[in-house]
C-alpha cells in the first residue's frame, strides 16, 4: 500500500481538498447571490411576463450568453487583469474565485429563469387577483413555488464549479486540480492523479446526494 | 352593483387588433348570482377578468358601486382587488404552502391584519368549508373538491363583496360539482356577496344562478332571468346549451315529432303548477287524447319546473289550451 501510493503527500492532499472546498463554497455563494437576481430579472422582463421589457431582456440575455459561451479555460485567462484589479492577485484560492463566479453566476441565472418559468401562470394570476404588488408576487409566490427547482439549480451549479475549480489549477489556482496538474500530470505521479480524481468524484457525489435530498424535502407537488 | 358601459377588449396580435369582447352593456345586481355561459373562446374568461382588471379594457367604463374602476391607479387597484375574491378552474393554490397558509396568504399580502386576526379568520374559514382537519396538509394531498374549497376559503379571506368564479367546477366530477355549487349558494345567501360565475355547463347556471348572460363570439347574445332564458331560449347558441344540458339530440327530437300525430304542444310548468295533477283533468274536460313525447321535471335554483312535449288528438283543442293557460302553464304550439 505504502509503495503503491509512494508519491502521495497526505498533508498536501488535505490542504488541496480544503482549498477546493473553499473555492467551490465561496464561488457558489457569490454565484447564487449574483445569479438569483439576474435570473429573476431575466424571467420578469421576458416575453409576456410581469415586467415585460424586450430591450432589457435582450441586453441581459446577451451578456449571460457571452459569459456562458466562452470556454471556461479561456475565461480564466481573460479574467486575469480584472481579478488582479479586484483582489490584487490572480493566483491561489482567492485569485480563482472571481473567474469562477463569472462562469457560475450566468449559468445559475439561466437555471433560475427556467425554474421560474415552470411556475404555473395561474398562480401568478391568482396572486395578482389578491391585490399583490410585483415584490409580493416575487417573494410570496414565485420564489417559494420555484424553490425545489432553484435548489436543484444550486446543486448543478456547485458541481459545475467543482470541475471549473479543478481547471483553475492551470493558471495557478490551487486546490485538487492544481495538485493533479503539477504532480499527477507534469511529474507523472499517477498515484497522486488517482487520489485527486477519486476525491473529486466523492465530492461531486456528496453534493448531488445532498442536493437531491433538499429538493425532495422542499417539493410539495 | 357592477355596471359595464360599452366595455370592450381587443388584443394586439401581429399589429392587428383582435376583438375578444365587442362593446357590451351589462348590469350585475348586488347580491345576485350571475352566470356567464359560453363555449370556449366566446369571451367569457375575458369578461370575468375585466371585473377585477386582470385584463384592462380597451374601451368603455366599468363602475362598481358607482366607482369607475378603470381610472384607479396601481395602489387603488390593489386595494380594490382585495374586495374581489376569485376562484379558478385549476384552483391555483400555492403548492409550497399548507392549506392554512394558502388561506392566510391574501390577508398577509394586504398587510393590514394582525397575526391573531389572521389566525382566527383562517380557523373560521376552515370550519366554513369543512376542512379544519386538513389545515396542515399541502394542496397535493387533497382531492379536487377539497382544493376548490381551499380556493373558496382563500377567496373569502379578506371579506370580499364580489366573488368571481372562473370555471370553478369544470375540473370536478359531478358529485363534487354539486357540493361546491351548494357551498357557493350558501355563501351567497349567508354573506350576501355578489357572485359572478362563468361556465360552459348550463346545468351549473340552472342550479345556482339568478340571472344569466349567454356569450357567443365576443358578444352577449342573450341575457335575463335564468328561468326565462332556460325555459324559453331565443338565440340559437342558448338553445344549443339548453339542449346539451338536457341531453336532447335535436335531430332525434325532430324525428320523434314527425312520427307523432295531431297537434304538438310544449307545456312549461313553473313553481306550484309543477305538482298539480293537471293533464288528466284537462283531458277529461276537453275530451282530447294525449301522448307524452318527452318531458322532465327539475329545479331552477329553488324553483321547481316541468316541461312536457305532448301530441293531442281529437276533442276540443281550444278548450284544452285555454284550461292549461288558465292554470299558469306556458303553452307553446310546436306544430
Amino acid at each position: 500500500m505504502e509503495a503503491l501510493l509512494s508519491n502521495v503527500d497526505w498533508p498536501e492532499i488535505g490542504i488541496a481538498s480544503w482549498d477546493t472546498l473553499v473555492m467551490v463554497g465561496m464561488s457558489l455563494l457569490f454565484s447564487v447571490l449574483a445569479g438569483l437576481p439576474i435570473g429573476v430579472l431575466l424571467f420578469l422582463t421576458g416575453k409576456r411576463q410581469l415586467l415585460e421589457q424586450p430591450v432589457a431582456y435582450a441586453v441581459l440575455s446577451f451578456v449571460v450568453n457571452v459569459l456562458r459561451s466562452v470556454p471556461f479555460i479561456i475565461l480564466l485567462i481573460v479574467m486575469i487583469p480584472f481579478t488582479v484589479m479586484l483582489i490584487g492577485t490572480s493566483l491561489g484560492v482567492a485569485g480563482a474565485i472571481p473567474p469562477l463566479v463569472a462562469g457560475g453566476a450566468p449559468f445559475f441565472a439561466r437555471l433560475v429563469e427556467t425554474s421560474l418559468r415552470e411556475v404555473d401562470r395561474g398562480i401568478i394570476e391568482a396572486t395578482q387577483a389578491m391585490g399583490a404588488n410585483v415584490r409580493q408576487i416575487i417573494f410570496g409566490a414565485l420564489l417559494p413555488e420555484a424553490l425545489p427547482g432553484i435548489i436543484a439549480g444550486i446543486t448543478v451549479t456547485a458541481i459545475t464549479l467543482v470541475s471549473y475549480a479543478a481547471m483553475s489549477g492551470v493558471i495557478g489556482g490551487g486546490g485538487l486540480g492544481d495538485l493533479a496538474i503539477r504532480f499527477g500530470y507534469q511529474r507523472f505521479q499517477t498515484d497522486v492523479m488517482v487520489i485527486t480524481v477519486a476525491l473529486l468524484v466523492i465530492f461531486v457525489q456528496v453534493l448531488q446526494m445532498a442536493g437531491d435530498r433538499l429538493v425532495l424535502y422542499f417539493s410539495r407537488k | 352593483m357592477i355596471v359595464f358601459d360599452q366595455v370592450q377588449k381587443s388584443y394586439q396580435v401581429d399589429g392587428r387588433a383582435i376583438p375578444a369582447l365587442h362593446p357590451t352593456d351589462m348590469t350585475i345586481e348586488t347580491g345576485e348570482v350571475f352566470g356567464i355561459v359560453g363555449h370556449s373562446g366566446a369571451g367569457k374568461s375575458t369578461l370575468v377578468r375585466l371585473i377585477n382588471l386582470l385584463e384592462p379594457p380597451t374601451g368603455g367604463d366599468i363602475r362598481i358601486d358607482g366607482e369607475n374602476i378603470t381610472r384607479y391607479n396601481a395602489a387603488e387597484l390593489r386595494a380594490f382587488r382585495r374586495k374581489v375574491g376569485m376562484i379558478f378552474q385549476h384552483f391555483n393554490l400555492l403548492s409550497s404552502k399548507t392549506v392554512s397558509d394558502n388561506i392566510a396568504f391574501p390577508m398577509q399580502l394586504a398587510g393590514i391584519y394582525s397575526k391573531a386576526e389572521i389566525r382566527d379568520r383562517v380557523q373560521e374559514l376552515l370550519a366554513r368549508v369543512s376542512l379544519t382537519d386538513h389545515a396542515t396538509k399541502y394542496p397535493s394531498q387533497l382531492s379536487g373538491g377539497q382544493k376548490q374549497r381551499v380556493g373558496i376559503a382563500r377567496a373569502l379571506a379578506c371579506r370580499p363583496t364580489i366573488l368571481l368564479c372562473d370555471e370553478a367546477t369544470s375540473a370536478l366530477d359531478p358529485q363534487t360539482t354539486q357540493s361546491v355549487l351548494r357551498l357557493l349558494a350558501e355563501i351567497n345567501k349567508e354573506l350576501g356577496l355578489t357572485i359572478v360565475l362563468i361556465t360552459h355547463e348550463m346545468d351549473v347556471v340552472r342550479r345556482v344562478c339568478d340571472r344569466v348572460a349567454v356569450m357567443d363570439a365576443g358578444r352577449v347574445v342573450e341575457m335575463g332571468a335564468v328561468s326565462d332564458v332556460f325555459l324559453h331560449p331565443k338565440h340559437p347558441t342558448t338553445r344549443d346549451f339548453v339542449f346539451e344540458s338536457e341531453s336532447i339530440d335535436s335531430e332525434e327530437m325532430q324525428e320523434d315529432l314527425q312520427k307523432a300525430n295531431g297537434r304538438i304542444l310544449r307545456l312549461t310548468f313553473k313553481g306550484e303548477a309543477t305538482y298539480q295533477p293537471l293533464l288528466g283533468s284537462v283531458a277529461r274536460a276537453s275530451g282530447v287524447d294525449f301522448s307524452i313525447l318527452s318531458g322532465r321535471i327539475d329545479h331552477i335554483k329553488d324553483t321547481p319546473y316541468g316541461q312536457l312535449t305532448l301530441s293531442l288528438i281529437g276533442g276540443d283543442l281550444e278548450l284544452a289550451m285555454s284550461a292549461l293557460e288558465g292554470a299558469d302553464v306556458h303553452v307553446e304550439v310546436v306544430r
